[in-house]
């Protein structure tokens, strides 16, 4: 390793101060940083001793977290792609057939994200920060495996530039920046990102008969429409046990590239409470609110939708990624630990308020979280001033 | 009434190097030193020596222009041999040549039965010139007290839980029969209580059990239960106008052993811990001795430290110990690069939290060795939530952080700052994945709010 520290030696004048690229002094600094940690000392006054947590070590235990997803749902893009056009694959055809499509897409969004990243760091000259390893990850997860890459690439624009940098980049960002760029797509080319034609990546075979790439949750409106009970709705789908409620868990139904298996966001969600990076208490919550929601709607009844069994809620569409991976990104959650529970709480709540009352947004979870993203604030506010109360209180008696 | 309160947030960390309890003989340091530094808020230190003058143990050589008659005393007998300032002229370090046999200052000494019947201002007035005031730290702020206040109630915490900490009632040593007249002196500055705060998961000392005139508190739990801002929040919380003093028992003996002997003893028995320590234990010397001094004959890439690994100073080999310090760490100075240092698993690095191949959690009783790298560069506030597991008040710590970031006076008074003093936060600090200096920040907070 003494070869790669000369090499970083030799050409660290070169980016210090009057040297010839002094202006990309952060570029070195990051990668030298990411090659090896810094031998930074302590100061004099201050604690002596740092513990050996740092933000990268933070942020990659999240990106292993979400590994299980991703490579599951290489798998699932695969297996949805053979069943739809009638043949029999091996499990090699499917995750290769399943690379084809997600790849490109997972290369498109650290690519282009980090040269967004990398250009405002130069720009602003501050130092290159470990939060879009997970941005990047998540950005591909979330979207359908048929997506187009060059709005990949500019949903990711949009979402470090608006979502983050113009914010002061990490830490400071008030949405989650992989929703912002899911939002954009959503509202600026709903039909590559909605719809029943995009789940399934077809790769220009045909179909089998009676084909519909459809989702769960968009069997909702369509039997509201018909008047016919969802659950003989789903049961009736072309392919057969699609929707029973374990294919559902496991996750080998359309959807986005990594929002499909709940049994593998179960496996994030495991990691992620087990290393204690993200917080249980929203994890649990956002699970609790959905549940909560989905037996009022089953109590109230009236249509076929409010009908749907409540735990069928919690293994449809994405939220199970979303409860795991989105709400619990620290920085556009609540930050107070009474907070998180409300926090989480609402967007279950709001994300079977979104799927079963709003039939132009078949899932919820996104605008949800994005919702929530925004009263955040307010929740801690309130958590704050409670303890600003208690404070004021003890002083008077 | 004595209340037992349990704690349960917090966090002990393991190091390698704890004193024993021995006391090894080395020979004196040849110089001793004061330094104005060791004081928060002394803002105009006035010296009473010069260059060449002798001194007695216990000669004023200093005090504070806005405190005129608070005297800052000489530790140890000698030659004033130099006196060191820095840029503008700032005082830094008041040194002295130490004699071979010491000789002490005499003050008037007082029996017992005329202790009883000292009044508050023929204390006051002993206490101040004696050398000992400064033993007397004002909360809110952590500052030397102010002799014209009246303290709602005075707080002492009998147990250190700090990495290496000394064992506090060992280290009274010879000290340890002015422990109940030092409490009597204090009694006359409250009307409130007297604070005796002990660790009632260890055997109590016989001085701190039988001492009369206090509240008996016990504390369980892991750091910082042994904080006395901690112990305050929970007997007796410090609002807004509130002032309450703290002692350490070290302190109160000085103190008492002023009135009893009539003498300023500096003596202390510091603890010299940490893992280049070949055998970590006690020895005896004065205040301001040099570091190296106690330490030992040590070489290679060491830092040593005055104070605890949390919130002691690096003062280097040829600094001098702190005022209010009665330990010196040395451990390994951390100044290399490590490859993929970020995401390799590791058993021997030690971590609060368990992020990704961070073992240290699995093994708990196991000493670490930590140095002084601080393993990941400066960043904004992200992770949330882990403060509050190691902070056992009932304050929102990043609220406030941010809250003196944005220089918000209300805030940071609603949010708490006055019952924090940096020692409070420096376990956070250690935790802290974002490695912000917490405790500058905090006192740079304390500094806005007092001078505001």
């Amino acid at each position: 390793m003494k070869a790669l520290q000369n090499l970083f030696d030799s050409v660290k004048p070169n980016f210090e101060k009057g040297g010839k690229w002094e202006k990309f002094y952060t570029l070195y600094e990051g990668h030298r940083t990411i090659a090896f940690a810094p031998d930074i000392l302590t100061k004099n006054k201050g604690t002596q001793i740092k513990d050996a947590v740092d933000l990268k070590r933070v942020m990659i235990t999240v990106v292993i977290a979400m590994i299980p997803a991703l490579l599951f749902g290489m798998w699932n893009v695969g297996h949805q792609h053979f069943i739809s056009v009638g043949e029999e694959a091996t499990l090699f055809n499917k995750i290769l057939i399943g690379s084809i499509a997600v790849v490109p897409v997972l290369i498109v969004s650290y690519a282009v994200g980090l040269l967004t990243e990398f250009t405002f760091c130069v720009i602003r000259n501050h130092p290159i920060s470990e939060g879009y390893l997970v941005t990047g990850m998540l950005i591909a997860l979330v979207m359908p495996p048929t997506i187009p890459l060059w709005q990949v690439a500019m949903a990711t624009i949009f979402a470090v530039v608006i979502g983050k940098e113009a914010f002061g980049g990490t830490g400071m960002n008030i949405l989650n920046v992989a929703l912002t760029a899911r939002a954009f797509l959503y509202f600026a080319y709903p039909g590559q990102i909605s719809g029943d034609s995009v789940w399934v990546y077809l790769g220009g075979k045909e179909t089998v008969d009676a084909f519909s790439g459809a989702t769960v949750l968009s069997y909702g409106p369509t039997s509201i429409a018909n008047g016919n009970n969802m659950m003989a709705e789903i049961g009736g789908h072309w392919y057969d046990g699609m929707f029973s409620f374990m294919n559902m868990f496991i996750g080998a139904i359309p959807g986005s590239i990594g929002e499909t298996s709940v049994l593998m966001c179960l496996i994030g969600a495991a990691i992620l409470i087990g290393t204690g990076v993200g917080s249980w208490k929203i994890i649990l919550s956002v699970f609790g609110g959905a549940y909560f929601m989905g037996v009022v709607f089953n109590l109230v009844g009236g249509n076929p939708y409010m009908d749907f069994p409540a735990h069928y809620h919690l293994v449809a569409g994405g939220l199970a990624f979303g409860a795991v991976f989105m709400a619990t990104d620290p920085v556009s959650a609540s930050q107070t630990e009474v907070g998180k529970w409300i926090y989480g709480f609402l967007i279950g709540l709001l994300t079977v308020l979104i799927r079963v009352v709003n039939p132009a947004y078949p899932e919820g979870i996104m605008l949800a979280i994005l919702f929530m993203n925004v009263f955040a604030p307010l929740i801690d506010y309130y958590v704050v001033d409670a303890n600003k109360k208690r404070r004021l209180k003890r002083a008077t008696v | 009434m004595s209340k037992t309160i349990k704690l349960k947030k917090g966090f002990d960390i393991n190091l390698a190097g704890k004193p024993e309890k021995k006391i090894s003989e080395i020979s004196l340091s040849e110089t001793f030193a004061v330094k104005p530094t060791d004081f928060p808020h002394m803002s105009r230190p006035k010296l009473l020596v010069k260059e060449g003058d002798t001194v007695k143990a216990g000669t004023p050589i200093l005090y504070d222009k806005m405190s005129e008659d608070v005297r800052f005393c000489a530790p140890v007998s000698g030659e004033i041999a130099e006196i060191k300032r820095g840029e503008k002229r700032k005082l830094l370090e008041i040194k002295i040549l130490a004699d071979k046999e010491m000789v002490f200052e005499k003050f008037k000494s007082y029996n017992s039965s005329e202790i009883s019947g000292l009044s508050k201002e023929d204390a006051l007035a002993h206490m101040k010139a004696g050398g000992v005031w400064p033993n007397v730290i004002q909360r809110p702020y952590g500052i030397v007290a102010n002799p014209e206040d009246t303290p709602k109630a005075i707080f002492i915490s009998a147990f250190d839980t700090n990495p290496l900490a000394p064992d506090v009632a060992y280290q009274l040593g010879d000290k340890e029969q002015f422990f109940q007249t030092g409490l009597d002196m204090l009694k006359k500055f409250t009307d409130g209580k007297i604070h005796l705060n002990i660790d009632a998961q260890a055997e109590v000392a016989q001085v701190f059990a039988q001492a009369e005139g206090v509240e008996l508190n016990k504390f369980t739990g892991a750091h910082p239960a042994g904080n006395v801002g901690v112990q305050i929040h929970h007997l007796d919380p410090i609002n807004k106008g509130d002032i309450a003093w703290t002692v350490t028992p070290y302190g109160v003996a000085q103190i008492g052993q002023l009135f009893a002997e009539g003498k300023y003893d500096a003596s202390k028995l510091v603890a010299v811990t940490g893992s280049e320590i070949s055998a970590p234990g006690y020895v005896k010397t004065y205040s301001g001795a040099t570091i190296g001094n106690l330490a030992g004959d040590l070489t290679g890439n060491l830092r040593f430290i005055s104070g605890n690994p949390l919130t002691g100073e690096n003062c280097g080999k040829n600094g001098y110990l702190g005022f209010y310090h009665n330990q010196v760490t040395v451990i390994p100075e951390g100044d290399y690069e490590e490859f993929l240092g970020w995401i390799k698993p590791s058993t021997t690095k030690l971590s609060f939290h368990k992020a990704l191949g961070l073992l240290s959690f699995l093994n708990k009783n196991k000493e670490y060795t930590v140095d002084t790298n601080t393993h990941g560069e400066e960043r904004p506030f992200v992770v949330s939530g882990a403060f509050e597991k190691v902070l056992p008040m009932d304050i929102l710590p990043t609220y406030l952080f941010k809250a003196i970031i944005a220089e918000d006076y209300d805030e940071m008074e609603a949010l708490g700052i006055f019952e924090l003093v940096e020692e409070d936060v420096a376990l956070l600090e250690f935790i802290d994945p974002s490695k912000n200096d917490l405790q500058e920040i905090l006192r740079e907070g304390i500094e806005l709010i007092k001078n505001s």
